[in-house]
């Protein structure tokens, strides 16, 4: 009996959940236009999210691409085929490592800031106070937040593909001979416009999802330390669920 | 005051960043860098079998890259595959007696439109139609004529030992 009520329980916190979610990203999208004529909140909001971002996604990004090189280089050398190496880095990092590891490192570390930075606001009071001056706090603070998020996560999925290739390139030409001309022109001849139009349509999902959980968890975290901390850790759980799921489910469509 | 400069300096770099990144891999990591403000004229083949010819797959003379396939049809008139081409403006020097043939790129490539000039003095023009086509060769074609002549072959000797 206690089973069957801890189940129904579960279940009806899951739909509260998921039903507070989507009520909550359809007022986060109604603010959100308005948000876009204060420039000054977004510009602020896109350097806290992308630029400060750039060291570690740019970090990965060279080194994903050098395993690539490394694992690539080791895989077709068994077919004979070295120099395709840079069709399967470029199509790999483009369609699929680009945009996916930056969401999940966007959810780690920028994804994580805005939950902590909105809970402690929650926590502190703050968010009550500009409602008490009629400032709706949806409207002045998520939304920018939403927005730099959103419009960070493609131009970072964009600097990580490119500095991947670049680190394929590295190791597979400069460390194991592949030559340099057939590993440029072959990726040339491969990958089409239609393939890096898939990656940067990922990464805008990827950020329009990870901006909006990070901003949901930041406002609907418990004003407590604990309760920040939890939010935080739910921020990048989910965000890296979303993520995962997502990919499968637009790679199946897009395909 | 020096806070927001550094803060609007890092953002102008970033998206700056962004945005060349993206061009980068636009530009130089797809083969779009050919079709554009590129002037061109299309030419269309008639083939019997097209085989694996893809569009986009690309029109080669002398193994230089001059054009695309734009655009393969069905002609159910006659039965045949019809390639529409797409060759840049600056080759426009191509003699209306030319041949064209579908070629393989090495053994697992992906296959090709190969153009051979002929000698005419008249050149192609825009919308002409190639005359002289040569189909794809059909590898799975190849082996089972290979098999059966063996075969054919097996049989007369046999035959011809009977005899004796």
């Amino acid at each position: 009996m206690s089973l069957v009520s801890e189940v129904v329980d579960n279940g009806r916190a899951v739909l509260v959940k998921s039903g507070s979610f989507t009520l909550f990203s359809l007022r986060l999208l109604r603010v959100t236009p308005a948000a876009l004529r204060r420039t000054r909140l977004v510009v602020d909001q896109v350097y806290n999210t992308g630029a400060l971002s750039l060291v570690i996604i740019m970090l990965s990004g060279l080194f994903v691409g050098m395993v690539l090189g490394l694992q690539g280089y080791d895989l077709l050398q068994r077919f004979g085929s070295t120099e395709s190496l840079g069709v399967a880095a470029g199509l790999a990092l483009l369609k699929e490592l680009g945009p996916v590891v930056t969401a999940l490192l966007f959810a780690g570390r920028a994804g994580t800031a805005l939950t902590s930075e909105i809970g402690l606001m929650g926590a502190t009071d703050q968010l009550s106070a500009m409602e008490m001056m009629a400032v709706d706090p949806v409207r002045r603070v998520c939304a920018p937040r939403f927005l730099g998020g959103v419009i960070a996560m493609p131009l970072l999925a964009g600097i990580f593909s490119m500095v991947g290739i670049f680190g394929a390139q590295l190791v597979g030409v400069t460390l194991m001979g592949v030559d340099a001309g057939q590993f440029w022109s072959q990726m040339r001849g491969a990958v089409e416009l239609r393939d890096v139009n898939q990656g940067i349509l990922k990464s805008c999902v990827f950020g329009l999802a990870c901006s909006a959980i990070a901003v949901y968890e930041g406002y609907h975290a418990a004003p407590t330390a604990e309760g920040v901390g939890r939010a935080t850790t739910r921020t990048v759980v989910s965000s890296s669920v979303a993520v995962l799921v997502l990919d499968y489910m637009l790679t199946a469509v897009l395909l | 005051m020096t806070q927001t400069r550094a803060t609007e300096i890092g953002t102008g770099l970033f998206a700056l960043l962004g945005f060349a990144a993206l061009f980068f891999l636009v530009t130089q990591i797809t083969n779009r860098s050919i079709a554009w403000n590129e002037q061109s004229y299309r030419l269309s083949a008639r083939f019997d079998n097209v085989g694996g010819l893809k569009v986009g797959a690309p029109v080669s003379m002398g193994g230089v890259t001059i054009g695309r396939v734009e655009a393969i049809e069905f002609d159910s008139s006659d039965y045949k595959a019809v390639a529409r081409l797409r060759i840049q403006q600056r080759y426009s020097r191509i003699p209306n007696d030319s041949d064209v043939a579908i070629f393989t790129a090495g053994l697992l490539g992906g296959q090709y439109v190969g153009i051979t000039p002929g000698g005419a003095e008249t050149y192609f023009k825009d919308g002409d139609q190639i005359e002289l086509t040569q189909s794809a060769v059909v590898l799975e074609n190849l082996i089972s004529k290979f098999l059966f002549d063996k075969a054919g072959q097996e049989g007369a000797k046999k035959s011809e030992g009977a005899a004796k």
